[in-house]
């Protein structure tokens, strides 16, 4: 049994260096800009997605809030540099640090929540934010933040027109996640999550501490999610409440993972890789006409994923790999 | 403040409460019927104002007319969504509770794309009916008549669905509630309980959505913020619970009245937030939860 485990393991990381590999390589040989741009964002909400897959994946916390620590790692970021001029390539970490504890802050009254009061009260607390960075004036309000355009370097995080380099930043972020999914997969905590999401009860009667469990699996995830937040805010250049706090990123953040597989390694990439350049080209085809054909077929497509496939995309490659049962 | 503006005040905040809390009602019977937040639920309230404005506009009819058209075509649209999504997303194997929120969801922007298609991205507002620019004035407290009658409707529709849970079909649908497998046994019909609820969770919000086409501009997003408002008072005031729910959207209403007068209209939302989560954190299952 734990010489299965681990040969599935090894096996799995061998397929993400491939993959990783494949990503690398392909994009060189990419000219055109938006592709290029639909690859970057899939890349990035691949990341974001599997951050939140720690907290809702794993550990089962289906959390409706994670806009919240998107946009505070974005502004924490954005701000250190524009009020501190401390450089991007700093500030995104203390974005990260700041949407981990974001996500502790939340955590620790929420969590005595369950199930539909837990979502809600997520939903909330993010709109709450959203609300509070709309009305400060410090923050920019209403009216936002411009990142002001430095000479291009890997110290901004800057590389003008180029788009090569956002790509491989994003990568090694949507990388790092994955990494750090599956470490989580094999190690103690990982298994401590899956009992707290499968039975509470049983999880506390085995030793597991639900509470403690929860708020780890939080703070990784909202550390991510603050980390692919200043990404994307450095990658469009400006950011106000409805582009990196509104309610909606939230939901954009879990449909990947929901789409390709919850508490999956692979589901929020291949829901990313499914959904984002989905979104992206039916809103630069159709959305320009303004006639909301791209928000039917985006709808339509998230209907019609869940119902046919309630485990995610992944359990397509599942059946394959183990044959029928 | 003087005691006339506070009077004021808290007369706006119970109009507006009553429409919250019909509103709840509806996304409360379903989530206690079969385990299910309709995340659609605004937007068919926003169908149900379209549909008085399309109406009106073709026909001149006073929205309050339309009233018992408007909430039997919701009603119907309901058991449709029911039939057509929600059984399927019942009948999944697995993840079930995921699969009903992105089902709704997905349904909830498929409308809101349509709307946008039919209808444009502009607002349409009802503005020629007969109680439109009348108030009465209740010794010195100014009540506006579209409001006013958009309250006394939905409590009346509230009534009606007190009313409906104590004839036989409310005790089958309570009966389901309880258990959804055992009822099979004494011939009750699970699956037209379900559809029957969600016809009359999507009437109630028609309802409510016809009584605020009166008063208030419509446009494809015009769902969003009173489903907020909606999911936040079910959850104040205990999921599937009626009476929670008729509690919950009054003192949401005033909460926000208040905010919105003491501080700034702009942050009147986070007064109502900031009670809810102070509430949930003494009751977590809500003010009269049990589920």
């Amino acid at each position: 049994m734990d010489n299965f485990i681990t040969r599935r393991r090894r096996h799995e990381l061998m397929v993400a260096g491939g993959l990783l590999v494949v990503a690398i390589v392909v994009p060189l040989f990419i000219r055109d800009v938006t592709a290029l741009n639909v690859i970057i964002l899939s890349l990035l909400f691949a990341g974001l997605s599997q951050a939140w897959n720690i907290l809702g994946g794993y550990c089962g916390q289906i959390s409706l809030g994670h806009a919240l620590y998107f946009g505070m790692g974005s502004y924490v970021s954005t701000l250190l540099y524009v009020h501190g001029a401390i450089p991007p390539s700093i500030g995104m970490f203390a974005g990260a640090a700041v949407g981990g504890l974001a996500a502790l802050l939340v955590g620790w009254p929420c969590f005595r929540l369950s199930g539909h009061y837990y979502a809600i009260a997520t939903v909330v607390v993010g709109e709450i934010g959203y609300l509070l960075f709309l009305n400060w004036d410090y923050v920019g309000g209403a009216t936002g933040v411009y990142i002001p355009i430095a000479k291009p370097s890997l110290l901004n995080l800057q590389f003008g027109k180029d788009k090569l380099p956002y790509l491989y930043v994003v990568l090694a972020f949507c990388a790092a996640t994955w990494l750090a999914a599956w470490l989580i997969e094999g190690s103690r905590w990982g298994y401590a999550w899956r009992a707290v999401k499968d039975d509470m009860v049983a999880a506390r009667s085995l030793g597991v501490n639900i509470f403690s469990s929860k708020m780890a699996a939080a703070a990784i995830s909202g550390a991510f999610t603050g980390l692919g937040g200043a990404i994307y805010g450095l990658y469009v250049g400006y950011i106000d409440p409805d582009s990196v706090m509104a309610g909606h990123f939230s939901i954009l953040i879990a449909l990947p993972a929901v789409l390709g597989g919850v508490g999956t390694l692979w589901g929020p990439i291949l829901g990313a890789a499914l959904l984002i350049p989905m979104k992206e080209l039916s809103s630069s085809y159709l959305g320009g006409s303004g006639r909301g054909v791209d928000l039917m077929l985006y709808g339509a497509m998230i209907v019609v994923v869940a119902l046919a496939q309630p485990q995610g995309v992944v359990s397509l490659f599942r059946r394959r790999a183990h044959g029928p049962a | 403040m003087t005691l006339e503006t506070i009077l004021q005040v808290a007369a706006g905040g119970l109009l507006m409460g009553l429409i919250y809390a019909l509103v709840a009602a509806g996304l409360s019977l379903i989530f206690g019927l079969m385990d299910v937040v309709n995340f659609a639920h605004g937007e068919l309230m926003m169908l149900a104002m379209y549909a008085v404005f399309v109406i009106w506009d073709a026909s001149g009819l006073d929205p309050m007319l339309q009233l018992p058209l408007v909430a039997a075509l919701l009603f119907g649209t309901g058991m449709v969504i029911y039939r057509g999504l929600i059984a399927r997303a019942l009948s999944v194997q697995f993840n079930r509770g995921m699969v009903q929120i992105f089902v709704t969801f997905g349904l909830a922007i498929f409308i809101r794309g349509a709307a946008q298609f039919v209808w444009g991205g502009d607002f349409k507002s009802v503005n020629a009916t007969w109680l439109a620019g009348r108030s009465w004035n209740f010794g010195g407290v100014y009540l506006p008549l579209p409001q006013l009658a958009a309250s006394v409707v939905c409590l009346a529709a509230f009534a009606g669905l007190l009313l409906i849970s104590r004839t036989e079909f409310g005790k089958a649908l309570e009966a389901t509630r309880e258990d959804r497998d055992a009822v099979a046994l004494i011939g009750i019909d699970r699956d037209r309980i379900f559809a029957l609820g969600w016809g009359l969770g999507a009437g109630a919000v028609g309802i409510a959505g016809v009584m605020l086409a009166g008063f208030y501009y419509v446009g494809p997003n015009v769902g969003v913020s009173f489903a907020l408002i909606a999911y936040v008072t079910v959850a104040l005031g205990g999921f599937g619970s009626m009476l929670g729910a008729l509690v919950a959207g009054l003192l949401i209403g005033e909460v926000e009245a208040f905010t919105a007068a003491v501080l700034e209209p702009s942050l009147k939302q986070i007064g109502v937030f900031a009670v809810y989560l102070g509430v949930l954190m003494f009751r977590p299952r809500g003010l009269f939860g049990k589920l």
